[in-house]
């Protein structure tokens, strides 16, 4: 019995509790991948560095809130300042539409310009946050780190194995589910919404009908925007800000996105948790796991890892491959016409 | 069309003047190529501050070759693309006409670099920071130096700290690059020599989302300690942080500086009882945190020897009168060790007017530089230790 619940201790610590995590994380940012793709029919390549400039609006609202005397211990300032910092992407992204990517969606440009002129946008503001805040690595969060730590669990518990759980782990995962739920009911329930929806779908019909096509656009870049800020803020906090790791983040969000079928919302989530519980199962050794479950006589002598951890990278991009293989329009994406 | 023209002759009106200004002796150029880009560019940042340091000491004293002045052009080596590096190398040289290059800051940019522009066109090289242990075997022409240690030598020191302890098995994890695998490779080659045994030896990524797994299999693995060869702002830290968080090792191995401020801050008292080695630090170190605070930046990794390295070319050049590398290429060792009067940190001016009058230097600098064999830097290495959350000094090991 001990043996089994030490198994579970091992698999949670290990396995379910930093992959829902970090399947939050990304699924948040190809939320908004999928969104500005469904909206405005493009994959902005930028969106990593919104989460980038967002999070580094956390961190100076942090310095400030800090120098003022201002804080929520246990919880992270961060949470605190996170309202600004959603105001500050919200602006720069409508400012950036307003500015760069109009002058090409007036004159109804092909996708892949728009494409390109996203990664120009991801150079700008790559340049601009390390202009801004520089390149190093910033620790920002001040909460209390753990809600449990593995020592405690061990002492607790009296078991062999700990478990941690990190307050920013539940704060990730908490918030996750409350964007999530607050997005969906917005497009299922409202009627902007359905607007959205519905422009979505069939941008003709859907400009016949009345509906203002510069507001749905605007709308989406806000929502986009939002969850960029929230996402790199959740990231950074749980992690830290470094910029040139969420340049890097903007892969296994990709992947997420295009596995779950691009445009859709519900598809990004679920390619989120696709990749990151791929990424941490296919690499795990599965030794210590194991020999909790098995008679002495038959423990493992290999690690009983399927891929070496040097191929982390490689999963996602596996999982792309396949998905587009046997489902070209993705896990939940629509057939393909 | 018209407008164009105006704006050219407009522009060249302006540029000109500046052009023809005299100067006032002649200057130097010097290539200074750091990965200002890439995933060591947080670390780039200080070691530009103590080289431009170093040239504006030179600059003030005015003593260098008659007056002559020494200039920066900067290149970007990426540290990860070779090929980035070759081409802006090749640019300096070339179009720049340097007369020195500092640098490169990654290994595999270094041999790149060398092999493709510096033998070719005869230029000196000097690294701040490579220090692949392949770099120590590599023809050169008598070339490439470098004020940092070669790998193989700290990890003769980091795997007897270890056996020292009584530690007897240990999981590894490095950075998947030139320098880690070196690094790692001469910590494990000695370590078993020593009778340990090394439980695993992984290698991670840097600049990734998430470390968990990669933590996982070391602990799998199991071992009395991790060892982990990495960057404090980068992979190194990841680990360590996951390692911490799931309770995977108690206690860590910090080689080569990674127990650094910046990450004392942020976790200092999860890894008690660590311990490893800083190199580079010899009795000048605090000396030149000093100078560096007055100056306005912090020390960071490679921060003295990058100082060091300008100060080598200048004083070479002063030794061999002449900013030619053909000529000073032989100075090198010369002016960096015995005999001669000892030269520290912010002491440059002292060791040009020496040299000038014909005497002998021996530049210590902030970095204690002392080259041996292929032209690399013996390395002086602190044994430290992490005692409540703080880096503690339990030791010295020279080269």
């Amino acid at each position: 019995m001990e043996n089994l619940l030490n198994a579970v201790v091992l698999a949670a610590n290990y396995l379910v509790i930093p992959a829902t995590t970090y399947g939050c994380q990304i699924a948040l940012g190809a939320l908004g991948v999928t969104l500005i793709f469904s909206v405005l029919r493009f994959s902005n390549f930028a969106h990593g560095e919104m989460m980038s400039f967002g999070t580094m609006i956390t961190i100076f609202t942090v310095w400030g809130l800090q120098a003022a005397g201002i804080s929520i211990q246990p919880l992270s300032t961060a949470l605190l300042a996170l309202p600004v910092s959603i105001a500050a992407t919200i602006a720069v992204t409508l400012l950036t539409d307003r500015w760069v990517y109009r002058f090409y969606r007036v004159r109804r440009v092909e996708p892949i310009i728009m494409v390109i002129v996203s990664a120009g946008l991801m150079f700008f503001f790559s340049g601009l946050t390390r202009f801004v805040i520089g390149p190093e690595d910033r620790n920002f969060d001040d909460g209390v780190r753990f809600i449990i730590s593995a020592r405690e669990f061990k002492e607790r518990t009296g078991l062999a194995e700990g478990m941690s759980f990190r307050t920013t782990q539940a704060a990730t995962i908490i918030v996750a589910v409350a964007c999530v739920a607050l997005l969906f009911w917005f497009l299922e329930r409202t009627r902007t919404g359905k607007t959205m929806r519905a422009y979505a779908d069939n941008e003709d019909l859907a400009l016949l009908s009345g509906i203002d096509p510069e507001k749905v656009v605007m709308l989406a870049w806000t929502i986009a925007a939002s969850l960029a800020a929230i996402a790199g803020t959740l990231y950074g906090m749980d992690k830290s800000y470094k910029p040139f790791v969420y340049q890097e983040l903007l892969m296994p969000i990709f992947a997420a996105a295009i596995a779950g079928g691009f445009g859709n919302p519900l598809g990004a989530i679920a390619g989120g948790f696709l990749v990151a519980f791929s990424e941490v199962a296919l690499t795990y050794p599965y030794k210590r796991l194991v020999s909790y479950l098995v008679p002495p006589s038959w423990q493992p002598d290999g690690l009983l890892q399927f891929l070496a951890t040097d191929y982390k990278y490689a999963i996602s991009f596996f999982i792309l491959i396949i998905v587009l293989f046997t489902r070209p329009t993705g896990l939940l994406g629509k057939r393909s016409a | 069309m018209k407008r164009l023209a105006l704006t050219v002759a407009i522009s060249a009106t302006l540029v000109t003047p500046a052009l023809m200004t005299p100067a006032f002796g002649a200057t130097i150029k010097l290539g200074l190529l750091l990965g200002f880009t890439g995933p060591l560019d947080s670390v780039a940042p200080t070691m530009l501050s103590a080289a431009e340091l170093a040239v504006k000491e030179i600059n003030d004293s005015g003593l260098l070759l008659d007056g002559s002045k020494l200039e920066l052009v900067k290149a970007d080596s990426t540290c990860i693309d070779a090929n980035v590096a070759v081409t802006a190398a090749d640019k300096v040289v070339t179009a720049d006409h340097v007369d020195g290059i500092v640098g490169a800051m990654c290994s595999g940019a270094s041999s790149a670099i060398l092999q493709k522009v510096a033998i070719p066109n005869n230029v000196v090289m000097i690294s701040p920071s490579a220090t692949s242990p392949a770099l120590s075997t590599i023809e050169d022409n008598g070339l490439f130096f470098r004020v940092s240690p070669s790998d193989a030598r700290q990890g003769e020191v980091v795997a007897q700290m270890m056996y020292d302890r009584g530690i007897r098995s240990a999981a590894l994890t490095y950075t998947n690059n030139d320098y880690g695998k070196g690094l790692s490779d001469s910590i494990q080659t000695n370590f078993k020599k020593l009778g340990g045994t090394i439980t695993i030896s992984a290698a991670h990524e840097d600049g990734k989302a998430d470390y968990t797994a990669d933590v996982a299999a070391l602990a799998a693995a199991g071992g009395e300690i991790l060892v982990v060869v990495g960057y404090p702002d980068q992979g190194g830290k990841g680990i360590l942080q996951a390692a911490v968080d799931a309770d995977a090792f108690g206690k860590f191995v910090l080689p080569d500086g990674l127990a650094v401020d910046s990450l004392m801050n942020v976790m200092g008292n999860s890894l008690n009882g660590s311990f490893g080695t800083l190199p580079g630090f010899g009795p000048n170190a605090d000396k030149f945190k000093e100078i560096a605070a007055a100056n306005g930046f912090k020390i960071g990794p490679y921060t003295g020897e990058s100082y060091d390295d300008v100060a080598l070319f200048a004083l070479a050049m002063q030794a061999a009168k002449s900013s030619n590398s053909a000529d000073y290429k032989d100075k090198i060792f010369e002016v960096a060790n015995a005999p001669g009067t000892q030269i520290g940190p912010g002491e440059l001016a002292k060791g040009l007017k020496i040299l000038a009058e014909g005497g002998d230097v021996d530049y210590v600098g902030a970095s204690s530089v002392e080259l041996i064999g292929p032209g690399e830097s013996a390395g002086n290495f602190r044994l430290i230790e992490v005692k409540d959350g703080k880096v503690v000094t339990v030791g010295g090991q020279a080269g």
